[in-house]
Order: structure tokens, then sequence, then C-alpha cells
């Protein structure tokens, strides 16, 4: 659509400096509150303008929370997460879409389902699963009366036990399943034509060999804005970490640590360490949006040839 | 460099039949050409050859080997694409080299013959270029490159020029007719244009709705088409076919109510029996009035070739096209007589089509 009138121009205009001023003020607010001292912060209404502590509170907040290690165990659970959801989408997308076995439309709805089935919404079986990993075995082998058997006949009590929590496993197994990337590739897939996979069989490729042959160098820039988005959001989770870690001086994330930066109810009201604290956090994944922007705009937009 | 032979096979999509038992014998070394009209099952044909298609019922045997349950990477077939399907990521060379880096030929190997390959159909200036990169005269090479690389037992070619302009089509064609006779690999060429069809082929199989028509030389079917199809889709333009039936005089009796001398079908003409007659454009000739059996008719319009010219006439309710060498000026509603030359009359059954041979 292209339109020539000044005047809509102008609302066009208006309209996208409105948003990225919404979008914008927040983060300057942290910028600014981050590096004021705890005076400037505590002033009503407080000053817009950046002051000169910023470096002191980066500092207050890296040993206040410990973010340390907490930024690396952030960044192998979002790393994990990330890779893990393409790999997993890519394999069962590739699967959906170029193979035609009999339960492929079955397989096909119960991916679709979990769209509707979020972590939140099954947080609590989720975690007894993360609890006891073979828990599932365990009821299958009890309700077939095998346990009761192999009891009867050994003595052996077969009591199956995989604990993921306090784990890297454990953060980063649940939130691998990803109904949304699954569509995003299988959506590309299908614009892949015929013939390109008919010549790879008369070529003589095995399956595989054209998924890393041609189908994974054509979807790079596809495989790039999903990781973006899938970095960002995982660094983001919070309600799986803090429920699976008890252990948090060892397997806690920046982001449950952010609850660390809050100012206690009677303490100090340092909001300018905290600002700084979320500062840190949320640099990682602004960097890794700004480094990938180009392939990401490209990759959900358009395909190149 | 390999026979295939196709015995009784069908192929049903769902419920629905698409092809309806084809018999072929394909003779090691020949260029087969598969004619018909859209949707005849020409691709489907070639692609259960190939392997990317299931076979119904039937057998497929190249090389003596059946190979119905065969993987196409097991057939020893490679195919030309109509829309090249070059992998749009890697160059040309790697492009022409993928099967042989897939049948971990070593490299070295492997260069020298995409090499020796590009050269023969001269890519080697664009090795290093995209498929995007080239024009489609230069893309369809890539993918002929592509097939010849692996020195398959068998080409298919799946209506490879179509994209192609007409230019390019005539030169592509030269092009393919010389690598054949270099390599001598049998070969299938799938494709609805005629002129193509005809140039190409040491075998012609004209199918329609999925059954096959006529095999024959291109010769054979232009002048001895087995069937009313065959006669009116072979041949440019298309030859005149007349509904009718042979009256007590043994004339035959067409449109409203003209009359044709055809005394040359003399064993044939029982009185009543409802065929067609089929002539083709070059066998109506313009006579004179008083030539004997002379069909009066009246000029509709003049189609002019150059050197030659079709006049489109009414003869006696029936449409009927003459190619003429008079250059005299022919203006619609013009009277015209019209002979048919003895040798080029075709019968057909009006029932079932197929040829009455006289
Ligand atoms: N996957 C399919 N499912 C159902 N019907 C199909 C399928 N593929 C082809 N057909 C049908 O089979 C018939 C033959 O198709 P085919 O592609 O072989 O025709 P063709 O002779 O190659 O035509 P064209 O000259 O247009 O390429 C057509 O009627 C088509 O509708
Ligand atoms: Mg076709």
């Amino acid at each position: 659509m292209i339109e020539r009138s000044p005047f809509f121009d102008f609302i066009t205009y208006l309209a996208m400096a409105f948003g990225a001023l919404v979008v914008v003020i927040p983060f300057w607010i942290t910028l600014v509150a981050g590096s004021q001292s705890l005076q400037e912060v505590s002033q009503v209404p407080i000053s817009l303008l950046p002051s000169s502590h910023l470096f002191e509170n980066l500092a207050a907040a890296w040993t206040r929370g410990d973010l340390g290690p907490k930024l690396i165990n952030s960044f192998i659970v979002a790393i994990g997460v990330t890779v893990g959801k393409i790999t997993l989408a890519s394999l069962s997308a590739f699967a959906i879409v170029f193979f035609s076995f009999k339960a492929r439309m079955i397989c096909f709805w119960l991916i679709f389902i979990t769209l509707m089935l979020p972590l939140e919404v099954r947080i609590v079986p989720t975690y007894s699963i993360a609890a006891n990993a073979l828990l599932p075995f365990q009821v299958i082998l009890d309700t077939l009366g095998i346990t009761g058997l192999v009891q009867a006949v050994s003595g052996v009590q077969i009591a199956l036990n995989w604990n993921l929590l306090n784990s890297y496993t454990g953060l980063i197994l649940p939130l691998v399943a990803t109904a949304t990337g699954t569509f995003l590739y299988r959506q590309f897939f299908m614009t892949i034509p015929d013939e390109l996979v008919e010549a790879s069989k008369m070529d003589g490729a095995h399956p595989l060999e054209f998924f890393f042959d041609v189908l994974l160098p054509l979807s790079r820039t596809n495989m790039l804005a999903l990781a973006t988005i899938m970095f960002v959001s995982s660094w983001n989770q919070y309600l799986w970490p803090l429920l699976i870690t008890t252990d948090r001086a060892n397997f806690g994330t920046v982001v449950m640590q952010l609850k660390a930066l809050i100012p206690a109810q009677n303490g100090t009201p340092d909001w300018n360490v905290t600002m700084a604290g979320a500062l840190i956090i949320m640099l990682p994944p602004l960097l890794v949006v700004a480094f990938m922007q180009r392939w990401f705009v490209r990759g959900l937009i358009s395909r190149d040839k | 460099m390999a026979q295939i032979t196709i015995k009784g096979v069908k192929k049903n999509y769902a419920k629905t039949a698409v092809i309806h038992g084809v018999d072929v014998n394909i003779e090691a070394g020949e260029f087969v050409v598969i004619l018909g009209p859209s949707g005849c099952g020409k691709s489907t044909l070639l692609r259960m050859i190939a392997g990317l298609e299931e076979i119904t019922e039937g057998e497929i045997a190249i090389g003596g080997t059946v190979v119905n349950k065969l993987e196409p990477r097991e057939r020893g077939c490679a195919m030309v694409f109509q829309n090249y399907a070059l992998y749009p990521h890697m160059t040309v060379r790697k492009n022409i080299g993928y099967a042989l880096k897939v049948a971990k030929v070593p490299k070295a190997e492997r260069d020298a013959r995409v090499m020796k390959v590009a050269q023969s159909v001269s890519l080697e200036p664009f090795l290093d270029r995209r498929p995007g990169e080239l024009s489609g005269g230069q893309r369809q090479r890539v993918a002929m490159a592509r097939a010849m690389v692996r020195e398959p037992k068998v080409f298919l070619f799946d209506e490879p020029f179509s994209n192609l302009d007409a230019k390019l089509r005539v030169a592509m064609r030269s092009e393919v007719r010389r690598l054949h006779r270099d390599l001598g690999v049998t070969s299938v060429f799938v494709t609805h244009d005629q002129i193509e069809a005809m140039t190409l082929a040491d075998k012609l199989i004209i199918m329609n709705a999925g059954k096959v028509e006529q095999i024959g030389k291109p010769t054979e079917v232009y002048n001895n088409p087995a069937s009313r199809f065959v006669a009116d889709f072979i041949g440019s333009p298309a030859m005149n076919l007349f509904e009718g039936e042979f009256d007590a005089e043994g004339h035959f009796v067409h449109g409203a109510g003209g009359r044709m001398n055809v005394s040359q079908l003399n064993g044939v003409r029982q009185p009543g029996r409802k065929v067609v007659l089929g002539v083709r454009p070059e066998g109506v000739r313009r006579t004179g009035a008083d030539t004997h059996g002379a069909i009066p008719a009246v000029v509709d319009y003049v189609e002019e070739l150059g050197a030659s010219r079709l006049i489109h006439a009414d003869a006696n309710g029936s449409r009927i096209v003459a190619l003429d060498n008079d250059s005299a000026e022919l203006k619609s509603g013009t009277p015209v007589h019209l002979s048919l030359a003895d040798s080029a009359l075709h019968l057909f059954s009006l029932e079932d089509g197929r040829r009455i041979s006289h």
C-alpha cells in the first residue's frame, strides 16, 4: 500500500513516534534510575536525566544478586532450551511435512493441542514428572502388575526414580517442547517445492541428507529468527525455574535474582541498585535481538532464494 | 543403457484411476517421447518409472530388473524436471556434483566429472554461480548436467523446455538430440508439444486419458494414425474429420447432405456404415468445377502462412480446411471446388474411433 498524502504521512509518523516512545520510556527510566544515587532516586517526582553513579550501582547489584554465576546459569538454560527447541521443532516438522506415515495427522494434532497447554497450565503434572521423570513408567508397571510380580519372584521392589529437581536437565527439558516452533518450521517446509524433494531423491540422497544438505541451509534465516525468539523467551522464564530450583545458590537464574534485588519491606529503598541489576539482566537478550534483528526480520517476512 | 519394460501398469490415486493399463517396450538406447494432452497421465507414467510414484498394479522393469519396490536411487534413472528443481543455495558446481557427493565419490574424481559434464553443455563459466544468477536456458542446462553426471542407465525428462521461449526451445532440442547421440542413453521424454515430439522421437507414444493410443515412429503415427484421437491430435493444422456414412451408391454422405466421391475406399463402403473420414489439409486441393468428384464449398476465411495458406471453407455444413499454394485472392463467401487426394484418406469407426484399414 503506497499512500502519498502529507496528512497521512504525518499520522503515520505520529503513530510510529508514539509507539517508539511507549517502548523506549521504561528502558530509559531503568537506565536513569540505575545511574542515580540513593537520594536522587528517592526524590518525588524522579528526575528523567541520568546521573553519574551507574558503575557503583552496577557493582552493588552484581554482588548483591550474585549475578556472575547466575548469568552463567541463565546462559546455559537459555542456550540449552534454544538448541533443544530448534532441534525438536525442525525434526518434528520434517517428519510431519515430508513423510506420509499413518499416524501423521494424529501426531500433527497432538502437537497442535499442546499449543493450548502452555507450561503454566500444566505446571503441577510437569512438576511431578520433573520430581521423578520415570514416574509414568512406574505407573505403567504398577498397573500391569509387573512390580508385584517381580517382587514376588525375586524379592526386589521396582522403584524407578530419576529426580530432575535442581538440575540443568530439569530446567531445560520441560521448556524444550514447542508447538509454536514446529508450526513455524512446518509453514516454512511446506513452501519448499516438491520438485526439490524429488530432485534430491533422484540424486540418491537419504532423507537425512536432504534434511541437512538442502532443508537446513534453506531455512537458515528462519532458524535464526526462531532462535532469537526462543532465546529471549527462555531467558525470561521465571515461574518454572522458581518452582524447580530449591538450590538457588547453584541453580538460580538471573531472572529469579531480580526478586532478590528488590529492596526489602523495611530496608533501604535503594531502587537505583535494583534498576542497575535489571539493566545487567536484560542486556543479553537485548544484545541478541540487536545482533540478530537483520536475520530476524528477513526470516519472518521473506525467504531468500 | 538399459531397456525398459512396462507391463500392465495401472495407477490409482485413492479411488480415481488415472492410468488404465499401459504396456510399452523401450529398447536400450532408444529415445522415446510420450505425447498427449494435459492431464492424460504422462507425468504419472514417467514418475512411476523414476520411482517417485507408487505403481498400483503391473510391473516396470529396467534393464531386466523389476523395479516396483526399489527406491529411486536404486533404479539408475536421472530426471530433468520442468521447473529445473535446482538447489537454490548451492553453486552450479555443487548442484551438479551433489549426486556424486551423496554417493561418496572422492572429491578429486567428483570435480573432474563435474568439469567434464559442464564442458559438454558449455557451463564452465558459470560453475561458481548460484541458480538464481542464471538465465532459464542456463538453469535447464545445469539440470541436464546434473542428470548426466551420474552416468545413469536412463534419462527421464518431464516437459523440460516448457518454461523456455520458442527460440531457446529449438536450441535445447538439438542439444538434447546431440547428447543422446553422443551418450546413447535410453531416454524417455514427456511433452505436450508435438513438434518437439516429432523431431526428437525414435519412438512416439501417444497417450490419452490414461491409455496408450498408439506407439510407433513419428512418421508412422503421422501417416497411419491408429485412432480418431491420434489423427486429430497429431499434425498442425489438424486433420479434417467428417462424421458421416456411406450411401447405397458408395458415396460418403456428411454434414447437411454433402456427398463425396471416395471410390478408393472400395472394400469398406457398406451402405449405412457410420464412419469418420479423415484427410489432412495438404490432401485437400482447389480444383476446377468440372473435375470429377469435386466438392463444392464456400470460403469462410483464409489463413496466410507466408509460403502457403489455409483455406477454411464450408462444404455442405461440414468445415473443411485446405492447404493452398495459389496466391489468387479469395474473399469470404467465394465459392470454390475442392478435391481429395487419393492416397490421403483415413477412415475411423464412429463407434470406438479405431482405424478402419482399407
Ligand atoms: N497426487 C494426485 N492425486 C490425485 N490425482 C492426481 C494426482 N496427481 C495427478 N493426478 C491426476 O492424474 C491425472 C494425470 O496427471 P499427470 O500429471 O500425469 O498429467 P500429465 O499428462 O502430466 O499432464 P500435463 O501435461 O498437464 O503435465 C490428472 O487427471 C491429475 O488430475
Ligand atoms: Mg505433467
